[in-house]
């Protein structure tokens, strides 16, 4: 089974490449351009795997992650939090908050697709034992 | 009861409780728990001040010439209250300095003079002779009127004299025993008689009690209060002048006495030793500044009533007024009261008499007999053991002499005055000292010649114009020597010198004897220079406080001594005891081992020379220390070195502070400063974080792509076209964005190349509008301009110019929405300038960013559809070239929408008439 992807991202072009780069892996993939209506999708249909953007037009992705992890029903979807702040700090402060992993912009296409292929690969095995 | 007997018994009872006292005192002293060492002794001990002037001679004095005898008390109430300060400094001196008499002080002040201090202590022993030997008059006046009880007879020439000088004798003798005994018990180098002083505070309790106890007797005894008193009293015209102050004559005279009092409690040689030698505390001063006076106050309440009381007794004038304090008792039978009376005359007479023979015989002894006998080398008393006991001999022989002296004087002269007029005699004299004092602790170019001069031609006049007008009167001169001067000369009458009259004697002799003393003080001081160890003695009195506690660098002595020959000098003078205990004190505080020492410095010369002042006084000190002391006395110009030197140092430690104020400021700045930069380091993190996520954003886009076009040759060409136009499209707003930041610091630098001229602004704004046209066909934004035709010319860079309408339209066209968008330009002239709109019907700017907009990076974003595009540089740099114009950029809150507004300034010779 194909994993889903959830791209959080303001920037059309930025969505129009890791969208395409998701495609091509396999995976399915939805987008949302702000905090709010990611939110909204993932009420929808918690989706597996959370590309997330930090500087967003309404809400911040620190603030997205957060509601995230506190909401039970969504312990299982893992979150990647790209962004343009480079910033140690700010990398601690998203993986803090129980982001899965961090992503510097600009990045490399090949590792972005990697960690994303990682991650999916843990969840198949989380799932295998049923955990 | 009142036997002959029994008064001489219970006098001499009361002088024994005295010895008693005073021997209690000194044992106490000796067993380091003395009993003088609080505020409240010091205070009674320093009402020596109330003597039997006091105790006899005011109600005389008030009731002769009425509330003037209280310009007495005034006086020394005035210096304690008023002038503590004076006090003060003194004191501090002489405890900076082993001082031990008032002669002490002024020699020490000039130069340690052997001279002046001879001077001193002459005018001192000639002036204070004759009050004491008031005390012995009061005495055995008081004595003679009491053994002629119950009968009331004043003494005369002829009955009393010789019983009465008998008892003066013996109670002089018996004084002078006392003096010997406590005063001269061992040489103490701070000169403390701690037995005595407790003597002499016991006496003050026993005056005030028995005055007051006489006061109460006669006002609330014989009267019916105070107000039965006086109306009685003023019922009797030659009594109502007591109660006023007679407006013709007497106010020259309230002032001359409150003076001369004023400076007898500072000058008189047995309230110098008192209040500043006997001192044991220095802070017990700021308690007697106030207990003092109020002594003063309580033993002069009753003086009025007493006399007043005496006048209407003893109607009949046969009694004498300076008794009444003993008669009014007498009058009534009243037996104990009247020995109580007697009692406390007999306290206030003993108790002057002691401290001045202590004070006195001080300071023959230091000033004069020492330094003389050490001068006579045929007596090489430099080379003798043991010099203790010689010096102690000296004060007792001193003591003896004074005593003797005085009832001399007594016999010889005293019969012919009152009490108060002997007093002032001597208050007249002691007040010789006071420039000398004040002047040497406060000017520092007093010279010691002036100081000679001074008080030696003050002293002058005085015996003149005081002292042999009472010999004359007591008939040892011809009493022509008063009615028609000397040799028949009138302007050399004493009384009336240089024809000088309407002043009575003592304000007569006062003025011209300080008139000569002051003028002549200050003349030859101006005149005069000063020695070496003056120079360095007036600083250290000048400027006590800086040497307080100290001898600081201002040591006479320049060289060495040998240990052992300094030892020795003070074994003979201190005893090894107090040697021992100064040397280690001084040689722990400097670190120096004494059983090695061979030689010592100058310093420990001063301190060696301060001990033995304290024995011996500061003349004579010097004198025996320069005979161990190898190496001179400093020369001046060392001494000028040295002074100049403490003033460096103390100009030194002035610009140190100084400095150290700077710095505490300059710190203070630094730490603002600091702060600042902190916030800038804030601003400037905040910045390269924001240009960092700029940049990188477009850049994401563009290697993404890059990456994808790279790794998948694959995909079709569409697809491969339109990524290819998101990497040219990213690579713009990247350069756009690149071209402002450097724009903005350029202009920021002020390094920005503009290339100003006369520009058109309505042809800067149709050509802007051509760029954008494009763009607002994209989004069907209706324009809405107006132009006017006549727009005068503006001084501006073209380009840049252009740059700003470009940013503020790309600003309206981001933000302007709602079914009809619409961007609205317009120019039109605003007094010497052209005012340019540029205004959208978007949401407008959200309260609250009003001041913020136009800082770097501020965007605002429009709610209703996404995060604005743009690098919120536009803003910012737009308001920079405005501003660089000379023009202003602003926005109005409009009804829907934003509403930009600039002003541009004319050329200069443009001309709304063309």
């Amino acid at each position: 089974m194909s994993h889903s992807v959830l791209i959080v991202e303001d920037e059309p072009n930025i969505v129009l490449s890791v969208k395409f780069l998701m495609e091509g892996s396999g995976f399915d993939v939805r987008v949302a351009s702000d905090g709010n209506s990611a939110l909204k999708e993932i009420k929808q249909a918690p989706p597996n795997i959370i590309l997330l953007d930090v500087m967003l037009p309404d809400r911040d992705g620190y603030s997205v992650c957060e509601a995230i992890k506190a909401n039970s029903d969504w312990q299982d979807i893992r979150i990647l939090m790209l962004t343009a702040k480079g910033r140690d700090l700010d990398r601690e402060k998203g993986l803090a908050l129980g982001a899965d992993d961090y992503i510097t912009k600009p990045f490399s296409t090949r590792e972005l697709v990697a960690r994303v292929v990682e991650v999916s690969k843990e969840l198949a095995v989380s799932y295998s034992h049923g955990t | 009861m009142l036997s002959a007997w029994f008064v001489i018994l219970a006098s001499f009872g009361y002088i024994g409780l005295l010895f008693a006292i005073a021997y209690y005192g000194d044992k106490r002293a000796d067993a380091g728990r003395g009993i003088i060492n609080n505020p409240y002794i010091y205070s009674l001990s320093i009402a020596v001040y109330a003597t039997s002037w006091t105790f006899y001679g005011s109600v005389g004095r008030a009731a002769a010439d009425g509330l003037i005898f209280i310009t007495i008390y005034l006086g020394p109430t005035l210096m304690f209250v008023a002038w503590w300060f004076l006090l003060q400094k003194i004191l501090r001196i002489c405890k900076t300095n082993g001082i031990t008499s008032i002669a002490d002080f002024i020699a020490s002040r000039y130069g340690k003079s052997t001279a002046i201090g001879s001077l001193v202590t002459l005018i001192a022993v000639v002036g204070i002779t004759p009050y004491i030997s008031l005390q012995l008059k009061a005495l055995s006046t008081s004595l003679t009127v009491l053994l002629e009880y119950p009968e009331i007879v004043m003494p005369s020439a002829e009955i009393g004299l010789p019983v009465v000088s008998v008892t003066a004798f013996i109670v002089a003798m018996a004084m002078a025993v006392f003096a010997i005994l406590f005063g001269t018990r061992h040489l103490d180098p701070s000169e403390h008689h701690e037995g005595v002083v407790a003597a002499i505070a016991f006496e003050s309790i026993v005056k005030l009690i028995a005055f007051v106890a006489v006061g109460l007797f006669v006002t609330f005894g014989l009267y019916d209060g105070f107000g039965d008193l006086f109306m009685k009293a003023a019922a009797k015209p030659e009594l109502q002048k007591l109660f006023a102050i007679s407006p013709s004559s007497d106010y020259a005279q309230w002032v001359t006495l409150t003076i001369l009092s004023m400076a007898a409690i500072l000058c008189l040689p047995r309230q110098f030793h008192i209040t500043i030698v006997e001192n044991v505390g220095t802070d017990h001063l700021s308690k007697a500044v106030w207990m003092f006076p109020l002594y003063l106050l309580l033993i002069n309440i009753f003086v009025l009533p007493i006399a007043v009381g005496g006048l209407l007794q003893f109607p009949a004038g046969n009694v004498d007024p300076d008794t009444f304090v003993l008669t009014l008792p007498m009058s009534t039978k009243n037996e104990g009261l009247a020995l109580l009376a007697y009692i406390g005359g007999l306290s206030a007479a003993t108790g002057m008499a002691i401290i001045s023979a202590i004070a006195l015989s001080t300071m023959i002894c230091n000033e004069v007999l020492m330094p003389a006998l050490l001068r006579m080398d045929s007596l090489r008393l430099n080379e003798r053991g043991d010099l203790t006991t010689l010096v102690l001999n000296l004060r007792r022989f001193s003591s003896v002499f004074v005593m003797l002296l005085s009832y001399g004087y007594f016999v010889f002269i005293g019969e012919s005055y009152t009490l108060v007029t002997i007093g002032l005699l001597s208050f007249a004299a002691a007040a010789q000292f006071a420039p000398a004092i004040i002047g040497g602790i406060f000017w520092k170019g007093a010279t010691a010649h002036g100081a000679f001069v001074g008080l030696g031609l003050g002293f002058i006049v005085w015996i003149y114009t005081l002292l042999l007008p009472s010999f004359a009167l007591s008939g040892w001169m011809p009493q022509s020597f008063i009615a028609e001067g000397p040799f028949g000369i009138e302007l050399l009458k004493p009384y009336e010198f240089l024809g000088l009259t309407g002043m009575d004697n003592i304000s007569h002799s006062l003025f011209w004897s300080m008139v000569v003393n002051i003028g002549s003080y200050i003349w030859v001081s101006v005149y005069t220079e000063q020695s070496a160890i003056e120079r360095i003695q007036a600083a250290l009195f000048v400027d006590a406080e800086k040497f307080s506690g100290t001898t600081g660098r201002s040591n006479l002595w320049q060289g060495s001594a040998a240990v052992d020959d300094l030892r020795d000098l003070l074994y003979r003078f201190v005893g090894s005891y107090r040697t021992e205990q100064a040397f280690k004190d001084h040689a722990r505080i400097r670190g120096l081992d004494l059983d090695v020492l061979m030689a010592v410095d100058a310093e420990f010369v001063a301190v060696a020379e301060r001990l033995l002042a304290g024995a011996i006084g500061s003349a004579s000190a010097r004198v025996l220390v320069a005979s161990v002391v190898k190496g001179d006395i400093v020369s001046l110009d060392e001494v000028l070195q040295i002074l100049d030197e403490t003033s460096e140092v103390i100009e030194y430690s002035h610009r140190l502070e100084q400095k150290s104020n700077e710095l505490e400021i300059a710190s203070d700045n630094l730490r603002k400063a600091n702060e600042q930069l902190q916030e800038l380091d804030r601003l400037k993190d905040d910045f390269l974080s924001t240009i960092s996520h700029e940049l990188r954003t477009p850049l994401t886009s563009i290697r993404s792509f890059g990456e994808i076009l790279f790794d998948k040759p694959e995909i079709d060409l569409s697809q491969r076209k339109q990524f290819l136009s998101v990497i040219i499209s990213e690579s713009e707003r990247l350069t756009r964005l690149i071209n402002q930041i450097l724009d903005l610091a350029k202009m920021e630098a002020g390094s920005m190349d503009w290339e100003m001229s006369e520009v058109d602004a309505r042809e800067a704004i149709e050509e802007a509008l051509v760029a954008m046209s494009s763009l607002m066909a994209d989004k069907s934004i209706a324009l809405d301009l107006k132009l006017p035709d006549n727009l005068p010319h503006v001084f501006a860079d073209r380009d840049r110019l252009i740059q700003v309408i470009v940013n503020l339209l790309s600003n309206a066209v981001k933000f302007c929405g709602g079914p009809e968008p619409v961007v609205r330009i317009a120019a039109e002239i605003d007094g010497d300038t052209v005012l340019v709109r540029v205004a959208d019907n978007g949401p407008g700017v959200p309260d609250g960013v009003e001041d913020i907009i136009f800082e770097k990076f501020q965007q605002v974003g429009n709610p209703l559809t996404s995060k604005p595009r743009g690098t919120g540089l536009g803003l910012p740099i737009s308001r920079q070239i405005v501003e660089h114009f000379g023009g202003k950029i602003w926005f109005e809150k409009a009804d829907g929408g934003a509403d930009f507004r600039f002003t541009l300034p004319f050329t200069r010779n443009f001309q709304i008439a063309e």
